[in-house]
């Protein structure tokens, strides 16, 4: 059986509902599942020894604007021994949004998160240090939501004195 | 001035006084390079064996900015960054000279985005600008030359115990 | 100034720093010293803050800052179309940039479903491997002037110069070049290129040699590099280090093998790899990776087949002047590529290239029209520099220096 039908067929003998929608666009396989099972599904996809999926390369999140499920959390895993890159999305239903943190499962996922928490304003609860990545401490907005413009908000980034 | 047309003859030179502090003055201009990002890679070609920026005098790029006068300010600046730029360039000791390299410190270059400031002369009293994305290490020596004869067009007593907005209103 | 503070309030970096302590101030010689190893310093490789807990010359605890050279590209890239960003993806890694180039335009060929010509396609592949060469040059020369042998980057600068030269030839600028197009590339390179990259193949290889014989048989460099900085495997692969800082620590894995694109597949080289894991491993990773490439650049010239070089789908792909100028269809494809886009269907993909920091990835999810929806760039120094941490711990502030050298970060990616 090729990798597609092996992984959807162990998730869904473990988890049932929680996976929601598969896909093969362009021959990357995509699993959607329900955001509360995120870390049970990303251990299980790590511990279990046909899959081995023990780095995460990527995390990131779409803003889809106006939709009614605004944010979407992306998941890029891969396995050495499949040779495989696994996409997860979670479609998150909080608000304001949130999602469990999978440092628990991946050391990798520390700094991911704190980027997509710094551009979009996602809250990993249980993150061990939720700080913002590149924008100051005490920026107010989180830049590549839909609403926040290209050019920026002048005046929410000080300048230094002018020369006298 | 003739300097070395002297040297063969008698002993004694007249000039003023002002010549001979200009020439010193051009003559070793001390670069702090304040590389950012990929102009930097460009002012280190700069500096390298083909286009030797140490036959201009600036052999000494120390990146210690109390030992400097000229401060090349080379890549994107963000508003983060200004902060630090800003702090170096008060901490140079008179005269000094910022030269603004490429498009990105001239005007915001090609990033018209929320954290890139649109040209470091919001901040910074600018002397020369270098155009180019980025500009070719002849480019930046062209500036260091435009630096050098407007260096020798200044007085001696110019940059004792002025204020800083004399001074600016001077190096115009 | 009370709103600059506000700010750029640091509190929250010296809490994360300070919090497993309870540091009461009796006797100061007594404590621990937080220093800042600011974004303006000759050794961090570009605007890198770090801030260190010491006690005496002893880093304790180490915390990275970035964010100093973030210009926002992910933000540019939804509101411009595919092709007006290529020129943004040179900048990102600034040291070897055709490889950017090369890697954002085959994931758009891949979202788009276009595939570029076989002699396009080996033209991607020797400026790939050129910009590897080039890059690698950089982290060398800059890596041997931190730790104190300043030759080496005057050395390694004199050769780069040669490739700056070369692609000036190919594509018309010294480095940020922007020559890839979706679809193939901008020009066909000429019989002079060709004869200046096979006289650069034969003068690098007595340069590499005269290099190793300096570095090698200096002391000082070998003693301030040894068992330095040791990344374990299983430590590497949990904290997602790519690249030759992956190799070095003993996993051969390389995205040229593991998921071919162009034509590597059809190439004969090896994957260099050593199971130390210390700054010396990375370091002679860098160098035998560069003798790997002049292999798969002397066959790639062999190798190169005739035809075009830019694909004919007029449609998606721009067609060349003389054809926009003659004929109709074209006319009227090349104005609506140009104004609207190329229009890729609607979906996601994830494509990976090997660059010469790491692997550089493209995440691009497309709704139909000629301006992706989002477009995230997985930048291999972000992905190294997580690593810093772990590695810091427990050396001297010296070996930081050596240790972010050999780690080799570039901000322009690292920050995007």
């Amino acid at each position: 059986m090729n990798l597609k039908e092996l992984i959807t067929d162990k998730v869904i003998e473990k988890f049932g509902t929680a996976l929601e929608e598969v896909s093969d666009f362009r021959d990357d396989i995509c699993l959607t599942v329900s955001s509360d099972q995120i870390v049970a599904i990303g251990k299980f996809l790590k511990d279990d020894s046909d899959l081995q999926f023990i780095t995460c390369k990527d995390i990131t999140a779409i803003d889809w604007g106006t939709r009614k499920k605004r944010f979407t959390a992306v998941y890029h895993i891969y396995s050495f021994k499949l040779n495989c890159t696994l996409r997860i999305k979670a479609n998150i239903d909080a608000d304001p949004p949130a999602i469990e943190t999978v440092t628990s499962v991946w050391r990798s996922a520390d700094w991911y998160e704190r980027e997509t928490f710094d551009m979009y304003g996602i809250k990993f609860t249980n993150h061990p240090d939720l700080r913002r990545m590149y924008m100051p401490e005490g920026f107010e907005h989180h830049p590549l939501r839909k609403d926040f413009p290209v050019i920026g908000i002048p005046g929410s980034l000080p300048l230094p004195h002018q020369a006298e | 001035m003739g300097l070395e047309a002297k040297l063969t003859q008698d002993g004694f030179i007249t000039t003023t006084i002002d010549a001979v502090v200009g020439w010193a003055r051009k003559s070793s201009v001390w670069p702090m390079p304040m590389g950012i990002s990929c102009c930097a890679i460009e002012m280190i070609a700069a500096a390298d064996p083909k286009y030797d920026i140490a036959r201009f005098g600036s052999e000494v790029m120390r990146f210690t900015p109390r030992q400097c006068d000229l401060m090349i300010v080379a890549g994107t600046v963000t508003f983060k960054m200004a902060q630090v730029v800003r702090r170096i360039y008060d901490q140079m000791p008179d005269p000094k000279w910022v030269i603004a390299m490429g498009a990105c410190t001239s005007s915001g270059g090609m990033y018209r985005s929320y954290n890139v400031v649109q040209g470091i002369d919001q901040f910074l009293p600018v002397d020369v600008y270098t155009a180019g994305c980025p500009p070719r290490p002849e480019n930046l020596l062209n500036a260091l030359m435009t630096i050098q004869e407007k260096i020798g067009k200044t007085r001696a007593r110019d940059f004792q115990n002025r204020s800083l907005k004399e001074l600016e209103l001077l190096q115009k | 100034m009370n709103r600059i503070d506000q700010i750029y309030n640091e509190e929250k970096i010296y809490k994360r720093l300070l919090e497993d302590r309870n540091l009461t101030i009796e006797d100061e010689l007594e404590n621990e010293m937080v220093i800042n190893m600011g974004p303006q310093h000759p050794a961090t490789h570009g605007v890198l803050r770090l801030v260190l807990r010491l006690d005496g010359e002893t880093v304790m605890g180490i915390v990275p800052e970035l964010g100093y050279l973030h210009r926002g590209y992910e933000k540019m890239a939804e509101n411009m179309s595919y092709i007006e960003f290529i020129p943004h993806t040179d900048r990102l890694d600034y040291t070897g940039t055709m490889c950017n180039n090369v890697g954002y335009v085959l994931a758009v060929e891949k979202l788009a479903g276009i595939e570029a010509p076989k002699r396009a396609q080996y033209i991607r592949m020797i400026v790939a491997e050129l910009s590897r060469i080039a890059a690698h040059l950089v982290a060398i020369g800059t890596f041997a002037m931190d730790v104190g042998a300043v030759t080496m980057v005057m050395w390694t600068f004199r050769e780069r110069e040669k490739i700056n030269s070369i692609f000036d030839r190919i594509a018309g600028a010294r480095f940020t070049t922007s020559y890839t197009r979706i679809g193939g590339v901008a020009s066909d390179l000429d019989d002079q290129a060709i004869a200046e990259i096979e006289q650069f193949l034969v003068e690098l290889e007595p340069a590499l040699s005269e290099m190793d014989k300096l570095m090698l048989s200096n002391r000082i460099f070998i003693g301030r590099l040894e068992g330095i900085g040791i990344l374990p495997k299983e430590d590497a692969i949990a904290l997602g280090v790519t690249g030759p800082n992956l190799r070095a620590s003993g996993v051969e894995y390389d995205i040229r093998r593991a998921k071919p694109y162009l034509f590597y597949n059809e190439i004969d080289f090896r994957i260099p790899t050593f199971t130390q894991g210390d700054c010396l491993a990375r370091y002679f990773q860098r160098g035998d990776e560069v003798k790997e490439s002049v292999k798969i650049l002397r066959q790639c010239l062999d190798k190169m087949p005739i035809g075009e070089v830019i694909a004919n789908n007029p449609k998606r792909v721009l067609s060349h002047k003389t054809e926009i100028y003659s004929k109709m269809e074209e006319l009227i494809h090349d104005f609506m590529i140009i104004n609207f886009g190329i229009n890729p269907p609607v979906g996601d993909t994830y494509l990976s290239v090997e660059n010469p920091k790491g692997e550089l990835g493209f995440y691009i999810v497309s709704n139909g029209t000629g301006q992706p929806w989002k477009l995230k760039i997985h930048s291999p120094s972000f992905c190294n520099l997580q690593a810093v941490s772990q590695l810091c711990k427990g050396a001297m502030v010296s070996d930081v220096v050596a240790i972010i050298g050999s780690l080799d970060p570039v901000m322009g990616e690292a920050d995007k």
